[in-house]
């Protein structure tokens, strides 16, 4: 058990020290023996060290509500006022354990794949550089540096994304991936401003205080909301900014697998999941909705998709589908659920995708098939990551994928909003199709290019070992329970569907108290425990309604909870076992000729080849459109600005002539006029002056001499 | 015929204007101190006149006798500087002496 203290600064040695592997990897890394790459293992593996130790203080802890808060001032300006501090909670040290783990296994499997690589020093000192960056978002205590963080992953994502920034796609896609989290991140900043300029403060749990006591509500709140959740829309690549994701596959596979698969599109979830409180129902309408739609395109965009890891890129748009749409029926406890597992087994599964790479020297599946034999550890490692994702009971993915659609479909029966379930459990019979596919396209039949097959090999110990150890966490991280009773339920408060519903019937400042209900409040317990549970708790969300969930609709709803779940888990289960044995009759035993499909249904087959077209979509009207006013704006600059600009040129030009003639003529005339009557003068008087002592006798006889002619005259 | 006052100041008017002449127009050096002192003269002239005719008394004769005096001490001096004109430019010719003006 550790001391508050020494939890708050091993949080902040885990900060500190990706910080230090990225400052000594680049700026010393070509001087040091192996490039430095010990330098990022060893100071991961110590924070990931850190991250279990205050993990499992917290397991033993067990209780959710405890958190650990250190903050200091960091700007002061009289109404301007911004703390930098650190926050840890039970979720964040999830968040840590998880980004720990993902990024250390990250390193290390870099050591085998970028090996040999020209700029093999930069990739660590940028993995180091990205993880900083990460975990200054998970440690972070109020939005501004969570702001900050976040702006910081976005560019860790794109140095990264653009790692090989000689290959031309590369090089447009992490534009495109920095561009589009742009527009996300403007709604992100607006949504920041609204809570700070309606609160005056950006710490987390006193804006959950302030939306408690309604001084933010109503449509402000909505607005508000949407604009933090366009944070998330662009940074987990939701629908419709969700067009970066696939592209940033150009990154190297293992930053595919750490930050485009693992944590930093996680971001956006776990923004929303730890924000939960600031997000009105409304909001919340637009985030079920989203996160549904994204789920259902990107499963069925999957489908057709050849290349490996744009496959594993869509099936990480679903998933993050998936949790967006938890948050959305206000169900942040499975969301982070699915988050953790969903880091495990996406990570395994971009790692194993990067190991079959490594091996064949390709992307597309159809140059690979047969490979189980040659890569027995990826192969079997693959499986389980696979399994775990469609949803197989006791793998780790089945337990959180079911508590989503179980809230999910919930929430559809309380609210008759069936929609986003339909669309998610679609996708859940859809994932465990494309992924096996991808099974039976790379590991099993017969070597469709002999040449590669024959080239092959099990990858080195570096990089198989991160592939065991995520295999095993993808079959263990649930701890074969559900969120709500499993070990899970020790670091996040479990979720209530009826409080979350039951704020759909209030307005005003009371929705907004019933949203920390849901957070604080213990659906499941009896009121004695609820109240003991507030007794202890440290959250400003002290509960006044405490009761809510055992009074009047609270029983009906509860019931609804629970007959959802079951639905919803039988239907899972369902829906994955088809689709597993489809892939399998289809592309195992090829007893369906999928050209004849792909002929018969080729409108759809267009549609999702093409990605529902949102590329193209952008591209007839957002850069359409950015480019006419582009085209417009030069024109003005040539025609307008450039006119006034050389009209004043060419006046300024005539107006210097006139003076320029005015100088020379009548200036230049008088001084030099001046100049020449003093000289004509002086040549004349010159000639009196001879120097002869005589001569000036005969001037001053010759004045007397007048002088006294004209005394006497006068 | 009675000789009066005017007579005087002709004779000095004639001999001041011979020797104003003899200044402006000589070139020797000696020829010009020469002329000086025929100015001086016709001076001492005046004032011999004025005293007799006009203010009866000694002033006048004492004023020419100091001129006289000066004129001596003049000659003196002025004909020391001629000689050492000469002696560096080798002429007497007032006009050729001119190193001041270049």
């Amino acid at each position: 058990m550790m001391s508050d203290n020494a939890i708050l600064y091993s949080a902040l040695a885990i900060l500190g020290l990706p910080l230090l592997s990225y400052v000594l990897t680049f700026f010393f890394g070509k001087k040091l023996p192996r490039k430095g790459d010990w330098i990022g293992v060893g100071l991961m593996g110590l924070a990931e060290l850190l991250a279990i130790r205050i993990f499992i203080s917290f397991w033993k802890l067990g209780d959710p509500t405890h958190r650990v808060e250190g903050s200091f001032t960091w700007i002061d300006l009289g109404g301007f006022k911004v703390d930098a501090g650190v926050l840890v909670d039970g979720t964040t040290a999830i968040m840590l354990m998880v980004v720990c783990t993902v990024s250390f296994l990250v390193h290390l499997y870099s050591v085998g794949y970028m090996h040999g690589d020209r700029r093999y020093e930069r990739f660590f000192a940028f993995l180091g550089f990205f993880t900083f960056s990460m975990l200054g978002i998970v440690l972070s205590n109020n939005l501004f540096f969570l702001y900050v963080f976040w702006e910081l992953v976005g560019l860790a994502s794109y140095l990264l994304i653009g790692f090989f920034f000689h290959k031309h796609s590369a090089a447009n896609a992490n534009k495109k991936a920095f561009l589009t989290n742009r527009v996300g991140d403007f709604g992100f900043w607006l949504g920041i401003l609204v809570f700070f300029t309606a609160t005056g403060t950006l710490n987390y749990f006193e804006l959950f205080a302030h939306v408690h006591a309604g001084t933010i509500k109503g449509s402000l709140l909505a607005w508000a909301g949407v604009g933090l959740f366009m944070g998330c829309v662009g940074k987990s690549a939701q629908m419709p900014l969700h067009i970066w994701l696939p592209d940033a596959m150009e990154g190297p596979t293992p930053v595919s697998a750490l930050i485009h698969a693992a944590t930093m599109v996680a971001a956006g979830v776990y923004m929303v999941a730890r924000l939960a409180p600031l997000f009105g129902p409304e909001a919340g309408m637009v985030i079920l909705y989203v996160g549904a739609i994204t789920a259902f395109i990107a499963a069925t965009i999957a489908l057709v998709k050849t290349d490996i890891k744009r496959v594993l890129a869509f099936s990480t748009l679903s998933q993050l589908g998936y949790m967006v749409m938890a948050l959305g029926a206000g169900d942040s406890v499975n969301s982070m659920f699915h988050l953790t597992t969903h880091a495990m087994f996406k990570a395994l599964l971009f790692l194993g995708a990067g190991s079959v790479i490594h091996a064949v020297h390709s992307q597309e599946m159809p140059d690979m098939g047969g490979l189980r034999k040659k890569m027995p550890i990826t192969f079997v490692t693959f499986v389980v990551a696979t399994l775990a994702i469609s949803g197989v009971p006791f793998f780790a993915g089945f337990y959180s994928k079911d508590g989503i659609l179980g809230s999910t479909l919930a929430f559809g029966m309380i609210e008759g909003h069936y929609l986003p379930f339909i669309l998610g459990i679609t996708a859940a019979a859809v994932t465990p199709f494309y992924m096996f596919r991808i099974v039976f396209m790379t590991f099993f039949g017969k070597p469709r290019d002999q040449e590669k097959f024959d080239h092959a090999h099990e990858s080195g110990w570096s990089m198989t070992v991160p592939l065991m150890i995520l295999g095993a966490l993808s079959i263990c991280a649930a701890g074969w329970q559900t969120a709500d009773v499993g070990w899970f339920s020790r670091f996040m408060v479990k979720y209530d569907v009826p409080a979350i519903a039951a704020e759909f019937h209030m307005e005003g400042p009371a929705a907004a108290e019933h949203l920390d209900t849901s957070h604080t409040d213990d659906g499941h317990g009896t009121p004695a425990d609820t109240h003991a549970a507030q007794a202890d708790s440290h959250a400003p969300a002290g509960d006044a309604h405490a009761a809510t969930a055992d009074d009047g609709h609270g029983d009906a709803h509860h019931d609804v909870h629970h007959t959802a779940h079951v639905r919803a888990m039988a239907m899972s289960i369902g829906a994955a076992f088809l689709g597993i044995l489809a892939s399998w009759w289809v592309y195992h035993r090829r007893k369906v000729n999928t050209a004849a499909i792909q002929a018969r249904l080729s409108g759809v087959h267009t549609v999702l080849q093409g990605q529902y077209f949102f590329d193209e979509f952008y591209a007839a009207t957002i850069y359409r459109a950015t480019l006419w006013w582009a085209a417009m704006c030069a024109a003005f600059d040539k025609y307008v600005v450039d006119g006034i600009v050389n009209g004043t040129g060419y006046l300024t030009r005539m107006m210097s002539w006139v003076a320029g003639q005015i100088d020379r003529w009548v200036v230049d005339g008088a001084v030099n006029g001046v100049a020449a009557v003093l000289q004509g003068a002086g040549e004349g008087f010159r000639r009196l002056q001879t120097g002869r002592v005589q001569t000036y006798l005969v001037y001053a006889s010759a004045s007397v001499l007048l002088l006294v002619l004209v005394y006497r005259v006068l | 015929m009675n000789v009066g006052l005017p007579h005087f100041l002709t004779v000095s008017a004639a001999l001041f204007s011979l020797g104003l002449f003899a200044v402006m127009s000589r070139r020797n050096a000696v020829g010009i101190l020469m002329g000086v002192e025929l100015m001086l003269n016709a001076a001492s002239i005046n004032f011999v006149a004025f005293s007799r005719y006009v203010q009866h008394g000694i002033d006048g004769q004492i004023m020419s006798a100091f001129i006289i005096v000066l004129a001596a001490a003049e000659a003196a001096v002025a004909l020391a500087i001629v000689l050492a004109m000469f002696r560096n430019f080798g002429t007497v010719n007032a006009d050729t002496v001119q190193s001041l003006k270049q």
